[in-house]
């Protein structure tokens, strides 16, 4: 009896303590150390869409460069921000403050990102956000010390809603999480849509989080005969909103705003058939994606990289690079410095290719709209889009002057 | 279309009905907790941790043992209701005595560490568990369309609730159960092992759980976190029904169902808060629930 609730609180205790020790160490006497910190949702509900797998991409960047490191070592330290503002806010003080952390890395949850992203903009730190969809961070929220990389709500709305309207699906209802992330999303799409000559129905707000069954809101969306439905949600809600959609035998096309490949796995290619979403990298798309993902595989085999888990890789990678132009000296003095330099270096790796930081902090890379497989069309495990539009990275992303971000001169 | 004085009827219909599945999932959570409250006076915050392991157990005896569903609907509330007579043996048992306070926080923490470790084992994207063959396929009501695994949910919901109802208030078992939780010395000295009925009491309140998860697995994935979306919106069904009354929260759990089935139709927004402006409204009026005896 007693033994078990000993394990038991031990089990807990080492949980709590992989979350904040450091793990990657790449450090000889001596040399200046640039410390990152990857910050995400290590036990809830975008566990698997960021999660460790984030912390594994980037700790695999910064083996990959080892060798190139000009002068300097880096070391990745991880730590959960449980989706809430106050507690990421909290984490990126200490880090940057006592920790000497000079890059905080993913942050998902758009109002945790904001949050951290105030903290940065404070202290001239570099923060580099890949997880979190809000496109404030290139906007209203810029800073000279902030990139954001992978996707955000415009590029996805793009891509997805204006696809989907060309194709024909030209009336639309939207069902829709209420709170920042959702009204965005359903905000940016609901203008593409309305751009490109379609017509938004109706839209159903629900209570986020807590909320299971969209039953209500699926009978709701076909009574008003559009003829899509844009889930404005993500993770676990798309997932049930997509499976029940298929019970209640909706005949809308489904447009999944926001939707990753960890998604499409939990739902299964008998539902997920058929869907169109929208992300920047694929697994499967090139000889450089296949041997990125060839090399992370093993250590995460459960969990395959999706854009996020790309983007931690790609822009670790670049950030290093950027060191390596200024040295650690400068590096060191400011955030604003590194991005600087961030920016006037193109970017090339594995992941995405070539590319490019724009002046407000964007990382300019093409979207790809994906249908997924029919269960047989799929290969093997995990083999479950095909491209069906690429969107050139000078069209993908909010026009540079509209974003309203303070230090460009429209 | 079903037209009354001139309002289409057919979409309200339609969300009855949805209104009245949901309900079925509050009112089979919330009989095991109102057994458990009822006869062992412990509020256990565990429910809905154990509601998930049902799923969770439903999913990997597919998966891994190739056991389907029927059989799970059995097999997964004995695994899950042993593990509950494990947790009254090992750490319940030794509160009865105490506040009821002391019970909710220990059944807070185990529910905690159980969804903790199931989000480490699965992760958090969700898990698909298939609509068994038998079950798959949808009827065509005229006013919406009716997935033939949701009316076997509401029906077997129905029947398990009832069934539960008749063991508790008609049987001799019952009479004994209620008897030993008025007065256990006076029981125990017909011969009654009333610590054993208790802990097995228990199990069966964890079991019931258990069933509601293998039901929903089919309905909504199987998610480390569904436990801890149903929990307290099925405590507030047992407080409107009143503490501990098994006929007051089967009511309510349908009840209550409805209700939301209309707010999602009228104000989406205001599904979430529904059932707890109710909640209120039935503690200020009655606190002892709709179907509670003041004490």
């Amino acid at each position: 009896m007693e033994i078990s609730r000993r394990s038991l609180l031990g089990t807990a205790a080492l949980g709590t303590a992989a979350a904040t020790l450091p793990v990657t160490r790449a450090r000889a006497q001596g040399k200046p150390v640039i410390k990152i910190g990857v910050l995400n949702d290590s036990s809830g509900p975008y566990r698997d869409t960021g999660g460790k797998t984030s912390f594994i991409c980037t700790q695999q960047a910064v083996e990959e460069f080892k060798s190139h490191l000009n002068g300097y070592d880096v070391e990745v330290i991880y730590g959960d921000h449980q989706n809430k503002p106050d507690v990421g806010a909290g984490l990126a003080r200490q880090w940057y403050d006592r920790d000497g952390v000079d890059m905080i890395l993913d942050v998902p949850t758009s109002s945790v990102a904001l949050a951290v992203a105030g903290v940065a903009k404070e202290k001239n730190k570099v923060h580099i956000n890949i997880g979190a969809a809000t496109a404030d961070l290139t906007g209203k929220a810029c800073a000279p010390c902030i990139v954001h990389w992978s996707y955000d709500t415009y590029m996805l709305a793009k891509s997805t809603g204006g696809a989907t309207v060309k194709a024909g699906g030209d009336t639309w209802y939207f069902i829709t999480a209420d709170y920042v992330f959702g009204q965005q999303l359903q905000r940016d799409t609901s203008a593409f849509v309305t751009k490109t000559g379609g017509k938004v129905l109706g839209s159903s707000a629900y209570p986020f989080p807590a909320t299971t069954d969209f039953s209500s809101f699926l009978l709701q969306a076909q009574a008003s005969g559009a003829k899509v439905l844009g889930l404005a949600n993500a993770g676990g809600d798309t997932v049930n909103s997509i499976k029940q959609a298929k019970e209640f035998g909706l005949t809308m096309d489904i447009a999944a705003l926001l939707m990753f490949i960890t998604d499409v796995n939990a739902l299964g290619l008998e539902t997920a058939q058929g869907l169109h979403l929208t992300e920047s990298f694929y697994w499967d798309m090139n000889e450089g994606t296949r041997a990125f993902t060839n090399r992370v595989k093993p250590k995460t085999p459960d969990n395959w990289p999706n854009m996020i888990h790309a983007g931690c890789y790609a822009s670790t990678l670049h950030f290093m690079k950027a060191i390596n132009k200024i040295g650690p000296a400068a590096a060191k003095a400011a955030g604003s410095n590194i991005v600087d330099a961030m920016k006037s270096i193109p970017t090339e790796d594995d992941a995405f290719g070539k590319g490019r930081i724009r002046e407000d902090g964007m990382a300019m890379f093409p979207s790809y709209l994906f249908q997924v497989k029919k269960p047989s069309e799929s290969k093997g495990k995990w083999d479950y889009y095909k491209t069906i539009q690429t969107t050139p990275a000078e069209e993908a992303w909010r026009p540079l002057n509209e974003g309203g971000c303070y230090f460009i001169k429209s | 279309m079903l037209m009354v004085l001139g309002y289409n009827l057919g979409p309200l219909l339609a969300q009855s009905v949805l209104g009245l599945i949901n309900g079925a999932f509050y009112a089979l959570l919330s009989l095991g907790l109102a057994v458990i409250f009822g006869l062992l006076n412990i509020i256990n915050f565990a429910h809905g941790a154990l509601y998930m392991l049902g799923a969770v157990v439903a999913w990997v005896l597919l998966n891994h043992l190739g056991i389907g569903y029927w059989p799970t609907l059995f097999l997964a509330p004995v695994i899950v209701g042993a593990f509950g007579v494990l947790l009254e043996k090992v750490f319940i048992s030794k509160l009865y005595k105490l506040d009821h306070l002391y019970g909710l926080l220990l059944t807070f923490g185990i529910a905690l560490i159980v969804e903790g470790l199931a989000r480490n084992e699965f992760g958090s994207s969700g898990m698909d568990y298939a609509v068994p063959a038998s079950l798959r396929g949808a009827t065509r009501l005229g006013f919406m369309i009716m997935p033939t695994y949701r009316a076997w949910v509401v029906v077997a919901s129905f029947v398990v609730c009832i069934a539960t109802w008749l063991v508790l208030e008609k049987t001799k078992v019952g009479a004994t159960l209620r008897a030993a939780t008025e007065n256990a010395p006076l029981v125990q000295s017909f011969g009654v092992n009333v610590p054993r009925l208790i802990t097995l009491t228990y199990g069966a309140g964890v079991a019931l759980a258990a069933l509601a998860g293998v039901m929903a697995a089919p309905v909504y994935s199987v998610n480390p976190s569904m436990g801890s979306n149903v929990i307290i919106i099925v405590f507030a069904v047992v407080v409107i029904g009143g503490m501990g009354s098994i006929l007051g929260s089967i009511l309510t759990g349908f009840g209550l169902g409805l209700l939301e089935g209309f707010t999602k139709f009228i104000y989406p927004e205001g599904s979430g808060v529904v059932v707890f402006v109710l909640m209120i409204i039935v503690l200020l009026i009655r606190p002892a629930g709709l179907f509670g005896k003041a004490t």
